[in-house]
This record gives C-alpha cells, sequence and structure tokens, in this order.
C-alpha cells in the first residue's frame, strides 16, 4: 500500500490508536499523511509523543485518550499544553497503566478489565464515565473497571517487515504495538523496510516478529518513517530536529514557517526538507543557513 | 580524592538512597537525577539486591569490578519508564542482566515488587500529589506531566517523593488534581482495596519528612545541616507534625562520597537539579 491507500481507507470521527511511546518508534510517517489529509474530528489513542502535537496542530483532533504526551527529552509536547490550556480538544487522561488494560480488554473483545490503578485518585472525578466493580469472589475488593479502547483503525511503525504484514521491532521495547492491532478494526503497518519473509530471521530471533499479518490489513515502507522519533537499531531520535520542532510549537508565527518547511508537501518531500535542515546542522557547516538549535 | 565537605546535593543523595534501605530485590524507580544517583548508591552500598534499569528496557547492575555511572538521560516522566538513565557509554562498569519493557513493569508494579521515588508538582498533607495540571482540569491554567503511572503506584508499592524546591507552592494545603494517592483518599477506599498503599518518604532540599503524623499525615524526621525546623514549617504550606527534638540529617560517609564523586556523577549533574535554590 502507499500512505494515500491507508489515508483512502479512513473516514472523519474514527477512533484511531497510535504506536509506539512518547516520542520513540512512531509511525510518523502514516501520522503527517493523517495530519495532511482532509479527515476531522478524530479520537486520537496513544502514549502520546509528536504523534498526538502533530494531529492536534493540524486540528484533526476532537478527543485524546492517553496517560501523557511527551516528548521524552522534552517532557511537554508544547501543542498538546496549547491545546490543554486552550481547551482545544477533549481528554481522556488515564494511567499509563489503565491505557494498558484498556487496549488488552479491546483485544480480548471483553467490555472491561479490572485494576487498581485509579482508586483514590481524581481520574474517577475527571473521567465520570469510569465505574467501579466489586469482586465477585467473597474478598469483596473494589476495582476500577477499565473499559476497553476499541479502535477503528491502528497505525504502528516497525523496523522490518514482510509483504503479508509480519512485522519485526529490533528496539529495545515492543511497546503497545501488538495490542493496537489487535484492539483495530484495520491496522496499519509501516516500516524502515519490506524484505522478503525469508529474511525476517537474518535481522533479529523469532521473538522480535511481534506483528504477525492476522493483525495486520495492510503494509506500507516507508523508509526513516518514524523520523524524528527514535528507531534503534535503524537511527535515534533526531534531537537537533526535536528542538527545532518543539521551539516552533510554542510559538504560532514560528509554527506557520515550520510547517511550510516540512509539512507542506509529500512524505518524500519532508524527508529532502529534513535532508536539507540536517546537512544545514552538520559540525562544520554552521552558517549555512537554515539551523536552529544545538546538534544533539 | 573525597576531601571536602559534603554539599546539599550529596546529603541529597544520600537521603535519598536511604529511602529504598531494606527493599532487597526489587525494582527501584528514581525520577530526577539525585534518586537516580541515590538508587545507584543504595544498590552499591548497603541494598546491593536493588534492581535498577537504563530507563528504558534494560536492568543493568554494577560490574563485578567496573566504574559505575548514572548515564546521562531524558527528563523525569514520573510513569511506567524511571529516571535513571538513557544512553549509555560504553565501558561504564554497568553489565544487563535483565530486560524489562513497559508491559513487564506495569506487571511488576501490580506484582508490588517496585519502590518508586516520584517528583511532585503540589503535595499536601497526607501525601496526595498532583502532576496532571494546575487549575481546573478542564481548562488548566498550566497543563504539566499528566497522571503517567502515579494513580497506579501510589495503590500497589511503596511510593516517595523527591521535591528539589522545598516551597509553598509545592507543599500545599490543597493540591488541585490527585494523580498520586495520599493516605487520607486511601483510607476512604472501600474494604482491603487500600491495602497496598504506603507512602515512605519525602526528601526535599531542606529536610527529609515521613507520614508518621496524626493520621498518618506528613512528619519532620530530619533536617539537613543548616536547616532549623522553622526554616521548614515557613517553606511548608501546611502544619507540619514534629518530634519535640528533630534529628539532623546524616552525613554521607567518606566512602559514600567518594562513590558519588568519583564513580556515579564525575561530572557533578547532582548540583545542576538543586540550583535553582
Amino acid at each position: 500500500m502507499t500512505l494515500d491507500d491507508v489515508i483512502g481507507e479512513l473516514r472523519s470521527g474514527m477512533t484511531i490508536g497510535i504506536g509506539g511511546w512518547g516520542s520513540r518508534r512512531k509511525p510518523m510517517a502514516l501520522v503527517r499523511a493523517l495530519a495532511a489529509s482532509a479527515l476531522s474530528g478524530l479520537t486520537i489513542v496513544s502514549f502520546g509523543g509528536p504523534d498526538v502535537g502533530l494531529l492536534v496542530a493540524a486540528g484533526k483532533v476532537r478527543r485524546l485518550v492517553t496517560g501523557f504526551v511527551s516528548l521524552d527529552s522534552i517532557p511537554l509536547e508544547p501543542h498538546f499544553r496549547r491545546a490543554r490550556e486552550h481547551a482545544l480538544i477533549e481528554l481522556t487522561e488515564l494511567d499509563e497503566g489503565m491505557l494498558h488494560w484498556g487496549l488488552l480488554a479491546a483485544a480480548h473483545r471483553l467490555p472491561f478489565l479490572p485494576m487498581r490503578a485509579g482508586l483514590g485518585s481524581d481520574l474517577l472525578r475527571v473521567n465520570r464515565d469510569l465505574r467501579t466493580v466489586r469482586s465477585p469472589y467473597g474478598d469483596g475488593e473494589e476495582f476500577v473497571a477499565v473499559p476497553a479502547v476499541p479502535l477503528d483503525a491502528a497505525f504502528v511503525h516497525m523496523n522490518r517487515a514482510d509483504a503479508g504484514g509480519n512485522g519485526q521491532y529490533l528496539g529495545p521495547d515492543p511497546y503497545f504495538d501488538d495490542l493496537y492491532c489487535l484492539a483495530a478494526q484495520r491496522a496499519y503497518l509501516s516500516c524502515e523496510r519490506i524484505v522478503p519473509t525469508a529474511d525476517l530471521l537474518a535481522a533479529g530471533p523469532p521473538q522480535s516478529l511481534l506483528i504477525n499479518r492476522a493483525m495486520v490489513a495492510g503494509v506500507v515502507e516507508t523508509p526513516r518513517g518514524a523520523h524524528f522519533t527514535s528507531c534503534v537499531p535503524d537511527y535515534d531520535r533526531d534531537e537537533a530536529f526535536q528542538a527545532r520542532y518543539a521551539g516552533s510549537a510554542g510559538d504560532p508565527e514560528a509554527w506557520r514557517d515550520f510547517a511550510a518547511e516540512f509539512l507542506s508537501g509529500t512524505e518524500a518531500d519532508y524527508q529532502a526538507a529534513v535532508a536539507r535542515f540536517t546537512g544545514a546542522s552538520l559540525p562544520g557547516r554552521a552558517g549555512d543557513g537554515g539551523t536552529d538549535g544545538p546538534r544533539a | 580524592m573525597s576531601r571536602g565537605e559534603p554539599t546539599m546535593a550529596e546529603i541529597c543523595v544520600v537521603a535519598c538512597a536511604e529511602a529504598w534501605r531494606g527493599d532487597g530485590a526489587i525494582l527501584a524507580s528514581p525520577m530526577g537525577v539525585i534518586p537516580a544517583l541515590g538508587a545507584r548508591l543504595a544498590q552499591l552500598t548497603f541494598e546491593p539486591e536493588l534492581l535498577l534499569t537504563d530507563g528504558e528496557a534494560t536492568l543493568l547492575a554494577p560490574a563485578a569490578d567496573g566504574r559505575d555511572g548514572v548515564p546521562d538521560h531524558g527528563a523525569p516522566d514520573h510513569g511506567a519508564s524511571d529516571g535513571s538513565a538513557g544512553d549509555r557509554e560504553a565501558g561504564d562498569g554497568l553489565v544487563t542482566e535483565g530486560w524489562l519493557p513497559f508491559r513487564q513493569v506495569f506487571t511488576l508494579l501490580a506484582a508490588g515488587k517496585r519502590h518508586v521515588m516520584m517528583g511532585a508538582s503540589q503535595l499536601d498533607r497526607f501525601g496526595n500529589q498532583n502532576i496532571s495540571c494546575i487549575g481546573d482540569w478542564a481548562r488548566p491554567k498550566a497543563q504539566l506531566l499528566g497522571a503517567r503511572g502515579a494513580p497506579g503506584n501510589t495503590v500497589n508499592h511503596p511510593v516517595s517523593y523527591w521535591v528539589p524546591k522545598h516551597s509553598r507552592r509545592v507543599l500545599v494545603d490543597r493540591v488541585d488534581m490527585v494523580s498520586g494517592v495520599g493516605y487520607d483518599r486511601a483510607a476512604g477506599l472501600t474494604g482491603r482495596s487500600g491495602r497496598f498503599h504506603e507512602l515512605r518518604r519525602v526528601v526535599t532540599n531542606l529536610a527529609v519528612l515521613d507520614f508518621g503524623g496524626p493520621d498518618r499525615s506528613m512528619r519532620l524526621r530530619s533536617c539537613h545541616p543548616g536547616v532549623s525546623v522553622s526554616d521548614v514549617a515557613d517553606a511548608t504550606g501546611f502544619l507540619l507534625a514534629a518530634p519535640y527534638q528533630v534529628p539532623q540529617t546524616r552525613l554521607p560517609t567518606e566512602a559514600e562520597l567518594a562513590l558519588i564523586r568519583n564513580r556515579l556523577d564525575p561530572q557533578a549533574r547532582r548540583d545542576r537539579e538543586l540550583a535553582g535554590r
């Protein structure tokens, strides 16, 4: 599939889950395509990073379901901060573990899963539809009944995949990408490189094959498609570019410039603009212009 | 190599380390530079069984005869990931002893095998902690980190807090949003639901506190050198319980100072966390 093929299967108002964690292994090429689309009124489910920031900045998000929105090396995502402080989006604020549980419940086709997280906290005050449930087994203990978080669609990014949708992560953490896929009606997998099935084990052991083709509706090859988030071992987070992004996000005029430079074209245009930015930022070539922020 | 009086940052490192004393083989999750140094110090000295991660998914133990370090890391995030790390230098004296992706952190914390030291934007008398937002939740004056892992952490396993700037803005009468659960809220839970709730210590740049006051309210446990009881009371936005005689926070030993200065933090990143004082 192409990025446009994937976006063409989506509709306004859908609930879309985005894999990865913070500013780590985010399916950013798919997110950029979604941000550039005509879709609107989306509910986004994410352990949030710049995926949430870009979609909020593009006005695509009606409701966000999350435990946090962070750039990791920058604790708070600036578009998310602004959207909250101006009440531009609806928020379902959950404990991180609750979001895990909601995805697991959806993957298992259960209406809820019981959990201690949330008891005694104001999550039960700000999420008025959260309910508790009592154990039927004599101990009588009370739990939060974490509702399932079913998804219309999910985006995840893998290091490698085959054309059929068998996906492989090679970094330190699978995050919850398999659960996003199983919680979704249709899951779309982007990857650094599509390889023949027989070559998958050349890169990592069988247990690195996190996603199988029963879980996936479509595969897109998007080299550097997680940029500027980390996609180790293929590449680290681009801290210089992230600093540029975050610096621009605080100011409407700077953000217009950033969007014009990086977000006004196709994914290939984006990657070319990033290459120009990186070239201009390389040590020894400072002064070529266009550089913002220190190189990590 | 370790001559010289201990600095306040070093005293705080040791006070943080003390929070994990007696914990044994559980995951220590420190958020912030000084708590991370404290946890590594505890692991290297009196609490060798502690487990610590690199801030991502790898469990790291001190090499038998290595030069240790707490690698530079991203901002603390108070959730399932811990603030003890980031990228490792080759030859940092640490060896991989296990794998702990986020999904396993969630299971480990629900199993109670973890003691986290979180930060707090606001913390009240009973230990209710806010890291979500300031002002009305529906349209906050200031959006903060979000609840992250605080609700689950506080009802599942021991939690301590690190406050690098003890002030009435942080130690408040009432928090705007309860992210981490305090003793009054835990006591109000139905039946046995609060049985795993335990707040251990609050370490600040002025003092060490615990929850041994009336109705498990915050109590002054020790003042750091040069800090008086009234200094602490003045910087606290609620009535603080205190024993008749408040001891001084214990000073680092020579061996501890050597470990902090030469092995764990030769770049003195610990000083930056207290720079705003």
